[in-house]
């Protein structure tokens, strides 16, 4: 796909993705003030809407999308994976939780 | 002996001849630079996630009104600027250099925007008692976490909006072009990308129950 293909009539393309991501915005605004989930779901909603909101950004603010498989393939896999055990650590915060004095 | 090559060198990806990734160094810099930057943010945020876990009572200071409704309004002012930014990386393609200064203008008056927002924001909580060591509500880690998260993002919207700004000036000159538009505005995204995480990790999570 060339650059001219992508960018013929692409503003629009830009406009509905901007739209899409303030829909996203306003559904987690709307569900901090509701409060309907514990600390831990909302946590968890508000990662999976956000982790969408950063596709969306990546794939067509950053253009990626649209760029060969091997730039994507160099980029998101290692990415992902470096992040991914960046949480090697993270279930000792449970045990120091649980070493503190109740 | 360009023609010379071509004939001698099969123009395959990876047997030279060609650019393995369709793009210049400049940009498959920025990106891996980017690689690098977000390992930077996801640390402390998990950094941060890891001592909330770890704290009970963590403290839930953000009042819809007016933190949460303002830290809204900087996602809204980042988001389209964002937008902008697109816009203007359209223009520099069509070799539209006015309109391309003027949508990087915009998008640098977000950034303002958006650094405006936030001081006040510090400023507020700073009066109301927090620092990087204690706060009103118990769980001194909290400061810290937050000073440092988004400190460092307002860090990259301050040095961003004086990139734009040289890029935009050497787009006037005819120094720069599409393609230093274009690196420019992927790290733009990026730090609108990371807000997406910060803004519900540190407001939305911490809102306060009413």
């Amino acid at each position: 796909m060339s650059i001219e293909n992508v960018h013929a009539g692409g503003n629009r393309l830009f406009v509905s993705v901007w739209v899409y991501l303030l829909i996203l915005t306003a559904i987690e605004v709307i569900l901090a003030y509701l409060q309907l989930f514990r600390t831990e779901v909302m946590m968890l909603i508000l990662m999976v809407l956000s982790a969408i909101k950063a596709g969306l950004i990546i794939a067509y603010f950053m253009h990626l999308r649209f760029e060969k498989p091997s730039l994507i393939l160099t980029i998101l896999p290692a990415g992902m994976l470096v992040i991914a055990l960046l949480f090697a650590f993270f279930p000792d915060s449970f045990r120091v939780l649980e070493l503190r004095p109740q | 002996m360009a023609d010379v090559n071509q004939k001698l060198i099969p123009m395959t990806e990876w047997g030279g001849g060609a650019l393995p990734y369709s793009i210049g160094h400049k940009k498959l810099g920025m990106w891996l630079f980017l690689l690098s930057d977000s390992m930077t943010f996801s640390a402390l945020l998990i950094g941060y996630s890891y001592v909330r876990v770890a704290n009970v009572n963590w403290p839930r200071p953000f009042h819809i009104w007016p933190s949460i409704t303002m830290a809204t309004l900087m996602t809204l002012i980042l988001l389209s600027s964002s937008l902008t930014m697109v816009m203007g990386v359209a223009a520099s393609r069509r070799n539209d250099h006015s309109a391309t200064i003027r949508y990087m203008l915009l998008t640098m008056l977000g950034g303002v925007g958006f650094i405006l927002l936030h001081s006040n924001e510090w400023m507020g909580l700073i009066r109301e008692g927090v620092r990087l060591w204690e706060n009103p509500w118990g769980v001194p880690l909290f400061g810290a976490t937050f000073f440092a998260l988004t400190g460092l993002h307002m860090a990259h919207v301050a040095s961003g909006v004086i990139y734009l700004g040289v890029i935009a000036a050497g787009v006037r000159s005819k120094r720069f072009g599409p393609e230093h538009v274009e690196i420019s505005g992927l790290y733009w995204h990026f730090v609108d990308l990371v807000w997406m995480f910060i803004f519900p990790m540190v407001y939305l999570l911490s809102a306060s129950r009413q």
